[in-house]
């Protein structure tokens, strides 16, 4: 079971008190589409991705992007038990998506980025690590039913 | 078929990339062949593009990083310490390689002086941005025979300073600029690691 710190708590309920899921979640989502192509693949159904401007502007991508933050947002309200919170989701992307898990990252490294340019100074090295660690853990449960 | 960072293979050859199309195998729609298509059509006339290996900097990148440079050159040591602080907490591993610093805390004098040094670095770099593994060939050395750091290292590095530069510049640090950068500091990555075996 993963220990989470009294500070790595704190941490990160005030960062996602700060966001808004509607805001970050298309933010986060084009960044990712935008600066890994090759994530494209999984979304041929949402219509015009064919370059920056289209994938900003997409409705149906802005639309997952706050899909995306719900979902995190149900590790937030379970943290002590993440992996089985995440069971279902990971045989989703396993099975029906197809997504390979490697990609789950580069989504939570631009998640990350999103958060640091609207938090600014005030996204500290150590609100960052805790931020990570959370991230790191959902990506591990994302990844858990896979096989 | 060398697939580039667009996921589609070479330049403008017909039989490579009609090919890319059949493996696209989450293909659902006429919406999706349809952009599918367009980009294939593009692809096969797009006869004047040039022979690139993977992922390597385009015209456009290069000088999306040269501008960026220019805008945040005046704060490069901040940016730099303030990256390797990032550095040093989210990753603890990597503090190994700083054994012998007296503070590794984030603001300290030694975590300073050396994110300036490296922010210096990378800053040349951008100059040499045509020939990076010949620009960097001395750094790589150092870096394979004296100082023995991991490679992965570099990625590590590379995604703390994306994150300093969201933080101090979020209206400059746009998603093009952002895959640019990153971009930059894999390639500047390789370079330093191309003398390691």
């Amino acid at each position: 079971m993963v220990e989470w710190t009294d500070k790595e708590r704190a941490a990160i309920s005030d960062i996602f008190s700060k966001l808004d899921y509607d805001e970050v979640g298309q933010k986060c989502l084009s960044r990712c589409l935008i600066v890994y192509p090759w994530t494209q693949r999984y979304f041929g159904a949402f219509g015009n991705l064919y370059n920056a401007e289209a994938i900003m502007n997409n409705p149906l991508i802005a639309k997952h992007g706050t899909t995306v933050l719900r979902g995190l947002e149900r590790a937030l309200n379970n943290m002590d038990d993440i992996k089985n919170t995440y069971a279902e989701l990971s045989v989703l992307h396993s099975e029906k998506l197809h997504v390979d898990p490697d990609n789950f990252k580069l989504l939570s490294d631009c998640l990350t980025i999103v958060i640091a340019a609207k938090m600014g100074t005030t996204f500290t090295p150590e609100y960052q690590a805790s931020f990570q660690k959370f991230l790191s853990v959902v990506v591990s449960a994302l990844g858990k039913q896979y096989h | 078929l060398d697939f580039d960072q667009d996921g589609y293979s070479g330049g403008g050859v017909y039989p490579s990339s009609w090919a890319c199309l059949l493996l696209y195998d989450n293909i659902k729609g006429p919406s999706c062949i349809g952009s599918h298509l367009v980009r294939f059509i593009s692809c096969t006339f797009n006869t004047g593009k040039s022979k690139r290996s993977k992922m390597s900097l385009t015209a456009k990148d290069k000088s999306l990083v040269k501008a960026f440079w220019g805008k945040i050159s005046g704060e490069a040591d901040v940016v730099g310490a303030e990256a390797l602080g990032r550095m040093l907490t989210a990753y603890p591993q990597t503090k190994t390689y700083f054994s012998h610093w007296a503070d590794l805390s984030p603001g300290s004098a030694p975590v300073k002086k050396h994110g300036s040094t490296i922010m210096g670095a990378i800053g040349n770099a951008v100059g040499k941005m045509d020939n990076l593994v010949g620009g960097l060939s001395a750094l790589s050395d150092l870096h394979a025979f004296n100082m023995r750091v991991d490679p992965g290292n570099f990625k590590i590095l590379s995604h703390n300073i994306l994150v300093t530069l969201a933080v101090h510049f979020p209206a400059d640090f746009t998603p093009e600029v952002h895959i640019a950068v990153d971009k930059f500091l894999a390639a500047l990555s390789a370079a330093l690691a191309d003398k390691y075996r």
